[in-house]
């Protein structure tokens, strides 16, 4: 007896998910359950009003504050194959370097779509991204008002920041972290050196790619006139009399005014819709102190 | 001890072999309710017994809950007692070569040379032609990773032999010096590398089992068998060594030949774990010193033994990896260091006095 019903139970709890597929009506973009993997994907789906079809979102994903109440997929290079599977996904959108390649495959298998979005910090590289993300949700015309809203606001913004620094930009170091006194600046190609450009600004450390430890006397050699770091806790909150005891950067002008800015860096960073707001931040940041 | 010198024991088996031999019998059946444990829970709540009622009725199963069961949770169940057992097993080797309670599967140089393997697939892999790089993949990595850690053991193997004898200690030392080099040059690589392949070599580090696929399974199953199988026949020699290595020549064991068995394969089933798994801490440690004090440091128990615990520990450390911050995973070598090093700590304090070799 016992038997028997065990089988009735397992064959009804075998038959549930088979049962809930048939009860939906064809998959349509609008009920699409997707996950997103990195901060501006997160923001640019909210921004395309289709922030209610997210169902998890990575560590990075910190804006709007309603996505932290989202379950987190963790690390975008470490995304676990069953974890992600468990959530019922229909689609991942993600930064282009998620990780690792046996849970892609995984979710391949699975049918789940994988949307990567390849990054260039430029108003072009947010453009594409917005444009991938509508084309994806079937949601091609807010997409398209979007884009055409974020390349006049960040224009607007990029060109009051150029009208303000005028033929002399400031030069600027973006600092990552200064863990135990070595400081990691940005070179070329990073979000901080787009931003940068963006704000009117020049990028001190042009001479290196990617975020690298740099030593005092090439920080020395650059002279920047301001320091930009993250706002976000952790070590990178370093207080402002460690960071201008440093050697390197005492002797710069931006250790000798003490000025440094700091900005929080989703928004400073992610080349996403509030790219704009954060080329208005950083340009009146910059120019503040000449008024004065 | 009741061995003699041609390792024949007397017809009566001692309390220690009817513990060992209770102990095999215990770990086995953990074993098998450990590893249905493993494919029953995970992230998403499939109705594993339900399921399992299903393929015996010949039913298909749900596709997902099949991609789930058969290419995520079973692949990574086979993975986790493979490595589990290899780790221990290298481990208890190590030790009853070297003679040191300390001793792990690293001290012959695999782990540096495994880790210098993958550090230089993660950064230097982008520059290979990208035809080759399709090809090889998520491979890569674990590729190099057994490639450099057999080739350093081989390095240091042979630095330590002259005239047909190994010395333990120069391999001890030349290990110290291969090191450090290695250090070096995972250093000059670390700074070549960009932000994303600098988090992929954290946690590579930090060991996981994510990243199992059937592929890997297949790859790793022989190599990781054959030297557990093969380390179990250098039981004897190990105990002849434990008495030092004259007093092991004149029992009448080959004892060149128990040093370069235990190297090689230590070696081999190591630098196979390594290289699925990353870095995984601990086991190798722990679990022989657990066996010691449970049924005595005969080898010819405590390797099968250690095969089996090593299994079960890394397979229950994997379900609280994958469970814990579920969807998100916790890097296993982090769960490991987190029970193994408190248990490790209890046994130093509980036989400060009587832990000997």
């Amino acid at each position: 007896m016992f038997r028997i019903t065990s089988h009735i139970t397992a064959l009804a709890l075998a038959c549930l998910p088979c049962a809930a597929l048939a009860a939906e009506p064809a998959s349509d973009a609008a009920d699409l359950r997707v996950i997103s993997v990195g901060g501006a994907t997160t923001e640019i789906i909210y921004a395309l009003g289709a922030g209610d079809q997210i169902i998890a979102r990575d560590t990075t994903s910190t804006f709007p504050p309603e996505a932290n109440d989202l379950p987190n997929v963790g690390y975008a290079r470490s995304l676990s194959p069953e974890g992600v599977l468990s959530l019922e996904a229909d689609m991942v959108i993600s930064t282009e370097n998620a990780g690792p390649p046996e849970t892609l495959e995984v979710l391949d298998a699975a049918d789940v779509d994988l949307i990567l979005l390849p990054e260039t910090y430029t108003v072009d590289g947010i453009a594409d991204k917005v444009t991938r993300v509508g084309a994806a949700l079937d949601r091609e015309a807010e997409a398209a008002a979007l884009v055409a809203d974020l390349r006049d606001t960040i224009t607007a913004a990029s060109d009051i920041a150029h009208a303000r620094s005028g033929d002399s930009p400031p030069k600027v170091l973006f600092v990552l972290g200064t863990a135990s006194g070595r400081i990691t600046a940005a070179g070329a190609n990073t979000g901080a050196d787009g931003i940068l450009k963006l704000a009117g600004a020049q990028n001190a450390m042009t001479g290196l790619s990617g975020y690298k430890q740099v030593s005092s006397e090439a920080i020395i050699a650059a002279a920047p006139d301001a320091i930009l770091m993250m706002d976000r806790g952790g070590d990178h909150a370093v207080a402002d009399d460690d960071l201008f005891a440093l050697p390197a950067i005492a002797t710069t002008p931006a250790g000798r005014n003490k000025r440094v800015i700091r900005m929080d860096g989703l928004r400073l960073l992610g080349f996403g819709p509030r790219t704009a707001e954060a080329v208005h931040e950083l340009s009146r940041a910059l120019h503040e102190g000449d008024a004065q | 001890m009741t061995m003699v010198a041609d390792g024949a024991v007397l017809p009566l088996p001692s309390r220690r072999q009817r513990q060992a031999r209770l102990t095999t019998w215990g770990l086995a059946v953990l074993l098998v309710v450990s590893s249905l444990a493993s494919l029953s829970m995970g992230a998403s709540d499939t109705p594993f017994w339900s399921q399992m009622v299903t393929l015996v009725q010949g039913k298909e199963l749900d596709r997902v809950d099949r991609i789930i069961l058969f290419d995520v949770r079973l692949p990574r169940l086979v993975t986790a007692l493979l490595v589990g057992a290899a780790l221990a097993v290298s481990g208890a080797v190590m030790q009853g070569l070297f003679r040191n309670p300390l001793a792990d599967p690293g001290i012959v140089g695999v782990s540096s040379g495994a880790g210098l393997g993958a550090i230089s697939a993660i950064v230097l892999g982008a520059y290979l032609p990208a035809a080759l790089l399709d090809q090889a993949g998520s491979y890569l990595i674990a590729l190099a990773a057994f490639v450099g850690g057999l080739a350093s053991t081989l390095l240091l193997y042979r630095v330590a032999t002259r005239g047909g004898q190994t010395s333990v200690a120069t391999m001890l030392l030349a290990g110290i010096a291969l090191a450090a080099l290695v250090g070096a040059v995972s250093g000059i690589l670390i700074y070549m590398a960009d932000d994303t392949q600098l988090r992929d070599l954290t946690f590579w580090g930090l060991g996981s089992l994510a990243g199992s696929t059937w592929t890997k399974v297949v790859s790793i199953a022989p190599i990781v068998v054959i030297c557990v199988l093969a380390s179990f026949t250098l039981a004897r020699g190990l105990n002849g060594l434990a008495l030092g290595e004259a007093a092991a020549m004149h029992m009448g064991i080959p004892v060149q030949r128990a040093k370069r068995g235990a190297i090689l394969c230590v070696a081999a089933a190591t630098g196979s774990a390594v290289a699925v798994s990353g870095g995984i801490g601990f086991i190798g440690i722990v679990v022989p010193h657990l066996l010691r004090l449970a049924c005595g440091p005969d080898h010819r128990s405590l390797l099968p033994n250690a095969a089996l615990l090593g299994a079960v520990l890394l397979l229950g450390a994997d379900m609280i990896s994958r469970s814990i911050v579920a969807p998100a995973e916790l890097p296993i070598g982090i769960v490991t260091a987190v029970l193994g090093a408190p248990v490790f700590l209890y046994i130093l304090l509980k036989r400060r006095n009587t832990l000997g070799f």
